[in-house]
């Protein structure tokens, strides 16, 4: 069961599975380090919820929901 | 032959006006955000972070020089990037410097701490040039870690020489020179591992390449070129459209060496 990155809440970890996006959006995702197959988690939400700060890779990358939606991701425990 | 050290190593700054001579070798420092580049600068040039500001661009690089066995060094302190193939401005001038400003060696600065997520810039530059090495920054804290990182196996998987450093406190920095400056001289010649490329790909790459040879005479990474047009790159392709190529790349280039090989 796949959701979308947007769904995951702080403290939550999953791997991610694809990422439903074109051209330079999606480039510059996997330049951050958001490729399939890598784990992501929750760091801080911003008080309105958007921007998401996340963990990737080793680095804190901050997303809009414009592209965490079209990021799915598997959950893992 | 790195017996003797250098009395003034400490080298006053580079005014932006002055273009280096062409003796002077050409070294770019190169990596992600928050590697320590500067910190890197910093113990190379002796400077404390002197940044000069880029006509036309609002964003600034750092330049300084240090001596080595009596040669000049002009070193450039590329603003920090993930990626040759973003848009931020930021990764445009890195990009366009280390894409046509043909730096006699460029330096990747990376986290130890986060090396995967280095690599990704590392590949992107060593398809582009073969006189790189990697400076594997901010060791003592990935020793902490617990992270441990073979140097051996790295060199001989990417092909170019590898440096552990801690700018901090200045671990690795006489070697990072000595690596520096013969790589510069064409002492060492790097080896680094290319990403092959899929058949289909690779033949529209060799139909272009000579287009884009022919349509700018000079031009340097035409491989490159090449596939950001594939790729659908708007801005290289409104570039390519309207002959505009060769002034982008020099506008990006102006006070670096400038020089199109």
């Amino acid at each position: 069961m796949t959701k979308k990155l947007s769904e995951l809440r702080k403290g939550e970890k999953a791997m991610i599975v694809r990422v439903n996006l074109n051209g330079l959006t999606r480039r510059r995702l996997f330049d951050l380090g958001f490729i399939p197959g890598t784990i992501v988690s929750v760091l801080f939400e911003s008080p309105l919820g958007d921007p998401v700060a996340y963990l990737v890779r080793d680095t804190i990358i901050a997303l809009r929901k414009d592209e965490s939606e079209k990021i799915e991701v598997e959950l893992i425990n | 032959m790195f017996g003797r050290k250098t009395k003034n190593q400490n080298l006053n700054f580079v005014q932006i006006e002055i273009l280096p001579s062409r003796k002077t070798k050409v070294v770019a420092l190169a990596g992600n955000p928050n590697t320590g580049k500067s910190t890197i600068f910093n113990r190379l040039t002796g400077l404390k972070q002197h940044t000069g500001n880029w006509p036309g661009k609002t964003v600034s690089r750092a330049e300084g020089e240090f001596i080595l066995n009596d040669e000049k060094f002009l070193l450039i302190d590329l603003p920090g990037t993930y990626s040759l193939l973003s848009t931020s401005e930021d990764e445009e001038i890195a990009r366009d410097f280390i894409l046509f400003g043909n730096p006699d060696a460029t330096v990747i600065v990376c986290d130890a701490s986060a090396l995967e997520r280095n690599l990704n810039l590392a590949f992107q530059i060593m398809q582009i040039t073969n006189r790189c090495l990697l400076c594997i920054n901010l060791i003592d804290e990935a020793k902490r870690k617990g992270i441990e990182i073979d140097k051996d196996v790295l060199e001989k998987e990417l092909g170019i020489p590898v440096i552990f450093t801690n700018a901090r406190s200045g671990e690795g920095i006489d070697e990072l020179k000595e690596k520096i400056y013969a790589i510069a001289n064409r002492i060492i010649k790097p080896n680094p591992r290319k990403i092959h490329l899929r058949k289909e790909i690779q033949e529209k790459v060799d139909k272009l390449k000579p287009l884009i040879e022919k349509a700018f005479p000079g031009i340097y990474s035409s491989e490159w070129i090449a596939l950001r047009l594939l790729e659908g790159d708007k801005k290289i392709r409104a570039a390519v459209e309207n002959g505009n190529l060769l002034e982008m790349i020099n506008k990006g280039l102006e006070n670096g060496n400038g020089e199109l090989k």
